[in-house]
């Protein structure tokens, strides 16, 4: 028993990565239908701009996860306009290649500006834990990490939710000829979405960084493919089902390594992602659609 | 019976024995060293691949992003059975073996994904290759992380000439037949191909089965070309590489692959002389292109040996594109 609360609390952490990631991939994809490759290389690049900003520049964590999240929408808003837009009207394998050429670009480029090699994240959090109810131990990286992302969560809820901007974001997934013709700027709200999702993105990787204490350039592809399950798992395009979504792959894939074999904790999340795909493609939030002729 | 000796048939056969006779010349004087005939297997061994790629994806309309696992499966199988049989009929059971097992492997998964339409059925084939690498990476006969080595080299000229050409043939007149024609109503409409009366789920598993055959074979010749194999070498990457050969050339057009597969293997031999900047340009080009050519090199254009001199024929009037699901 003591084992498994353990677990399901390393879960959690593990989780609430993948749920900041799939948050990104699941508004983009609300908004565009893109399935955005380039952003697990995004959480790459923000866990990368977080190592410079505490190594090189000795800053603290706060301040480190405000630049990178800053750095990362940016970077979210430049490839949207660079290599995104013009395919807006494009066939949707064409802006799929676009999407896995900037994914390759990114992760390349890092490699070579900043060498393939795995680097140390420094220890900008004191490593102190602590003992909660039988012996289940909580470390202060968790605390720091389910902190960060709540506070992330509320702040993203608020926006969709209660600002301007939120509803035009809605208005948008549901129905982007029609917004358009209410006066919504939708070339606006599809760059907000992406500086929106890029920067929960960079805060998972500095959050990823400090737990896991490595990072290196291609750091970004398989947690990418997994909190994309995570969103289809939640129902893609739906906020609350990405949540759903990452925190459930993270627990099952550290029960999996907990009790199972560890080797096979990959495998469990795609059989999962299939097993969904099979039997609710449109996740376990969402809703059926019925196709029209 | 049909006549097989029409002017047009026997112009393709006497331009596919041209093509191997020249290239056989230029290895037999030595003008192709030895690193440009490992290019020229990496070109016919891709070749394999983004046909069968093509027929799945391009034809018949159906996103896959799995390619690579079943090019594992027939390289790990003709690999073991090469390993433990010996002489070099051996060759031709792990061939038919890797091919089979692929193909068998194809069916199975695509009995209950290809239900699923555009990128969820992507993502089910990306996850069911990784499954694939990871049991590759696990599983105790397959050599784990460090992979397979020592694998008997079987492989040469002849053979990738003669499976690289077998398969355009056999794929060109699969897409000319009946069976061929109702994949690709399936691509242009799939309600409305359903509702004349094909069986569309028969037609889709068909393709992605005759696809997942070939990969097997590719996945057979480059085992035993380079006689060493790893999980690794199938992963996502892979997947990617063969599906972009598809997309440059255009999807729905033989000709296209062909092409495509082989200026890419020429762009990355000269960019080997840049290894850190290689894949960095690489894709900037993917992204340029499908930004200022998305339909690809080709279209749906195809050429043809057959009407060759300067013939640009056009199958279907229609350009061909894929159904956007919006």
């Amino acid at each position: 028993m003591e084992q498994f609360l353990q677990q399901i609390i390393n879960g959690l952490s593990l989780g609430s990565i993948y749920a900041l990631i799939a948050l990104g991939y699941t508004m983009v994809y609300g908004i565009i239908k893109l399935i955005n490759f380039a952003h697990g290389d995004i959480y790459m690049i923000g866990a990368y701009v977080g190592f410079v900003c505490i190594t090189y520049l000795s800053l603290g964590f706060v301040p480190a996860l405000i630049i990178a999240m800053a750095v990362c929408a940016l970077l979210g808003f430049i490839i949207e306009k660079i290599a995104y837009k013009p395919l807006r009207n494009a066939t949707r394998i064409a802006a799929l290649i676009t999407a896995i050429g900037v994914s390759l670009f990114l992760e390349y480029s890092t490699m070579f500006v900043a060498k393939p090699d795995v680097r140390t994240y420094p220890a900008v959090l004191p490593d102190k834990s602590y003992t909660l109810f039988g012996g289940v131990r909580l470390s202060f990286k968790q605390i720091c990490l389910f902190a960060v992302t709540i506070v992330l969560m509320i702040l993203l809820q608020y926006i969709v939710r209660r600002t301007k901007m939120g509803k035009a974001m809605r208005a948008v997934s549901m129905d982007q000829d029609a917004a358009q013709l209410m006066g919504i700027n939708v070339n606006s709200v599809i760059s907000f979405t992406f500086a929106i999702g890029s920067a929960l993105a960079g805060a998972a990787g500095i959050l990823v960084g400090i737990y896991y204490n490595t990072i290196n350039p291609l750091m970004g592809i398989i947690p990418g493919l997994k909190a994309f399950v995570a969103a289809v798992f939640g129902g893609i395009g739906i906020i609350p089902g990405a949540l759903i979504g990452g925190f459930s792959i993270g627990i099952i894939e550290t029960l999996v390594s907990g009790y199972g074999s560890s080797l096979y904790k990959d495998a469990v999340a795609f059989a999962i992602l299939i097993l969904i795909l099979i039997v609710k493609p449109s996740g376990l939030l969402g809703k059926n659609t019925r196709e029209k002729v | 019976m049909k006549n097989l000796l029409t002017p047009k048939n026997i112009k393709t056969v006497v331009g596919i024995v041209a093509i191997y006779g020249i290239i056989q010349l230029l290895i037999s004087t030595n003008i192709l060293s030895d690193y440009y005939q490992v290019t020229l297997a990496m070109i016919c061994i891709n070749i394999i691949l983004a046909v069968g790629l093509n027929l799945i994806t391009g034809f018949t309309g159906q996103f896959s992003l799995g390619h690579a696992g079943f090019m594992s499966i027939g390289a790990y199988t003709s690999a073991l059975i090469t390993i433990n049989m010996t002489g070099e009929y051996s060759f031709y059971v792990g061939i038919l073996g890797g091919a089979g097992l692929a193909a068998v492997v194809g069916f199975i998964i695509g009995m209950p994904t290809l239900r699923l339409k555009g990128d969820y059925l992507a993502i089910a084939t990306l996850g069911m290759a990784e499954i694939i690498r990871i049991m590759m990476l696990n599983l105790d006969f397959t050599g784990g992380a460090a992979g397979l080595s020592g694998i008997p080299q079987y492989t040469n000229w002849l053979w990738l000439f003669v499976f690289s050409a077998g398969t355009v043939l056999v794929t060109r007149n699969f897409i000319n037949s009946s069976h061929g024609r109702a994949c690709i109503s399936i691509r242009e409409d799939e309600i409305a191909s359903e509702a004349m009366g094909v069986n569309t789920t028969k037609y889709k598993v068909l393709a992605f089965v005759i696809g997942a055959f070939f990969a097997g074979i590719a996945g057979a010749l480059y085992s035993s070309y380079f006689y060493f194999i790893k999980p690794d070498l199938f992963g996502f990457l892979k997947s990617i590489d063969i599906l972009v050969i598809v997309v440059l050339g255009g999807m729905g057009s033989l000709t296209g692959s062909i092409l495509a597969a082989i200026l890419l293997a020429i762009i990355s031999t000269y960019l080997q002389s840049f290894p850190e900047l290689r894949m960095v340009i690489y894709s900037l080009l993917l992204v340029i292109i499908m930004i200022f050519r998305p339909k690809g090199l080709m279209g749906s254009k195809e050429f043809s040996l057959g009407g060759f001199p300067g013939n640009l024929s056009l199958p279907w009037k229609k350009s061909a594109k894929v159904k956007d699901e919006g």
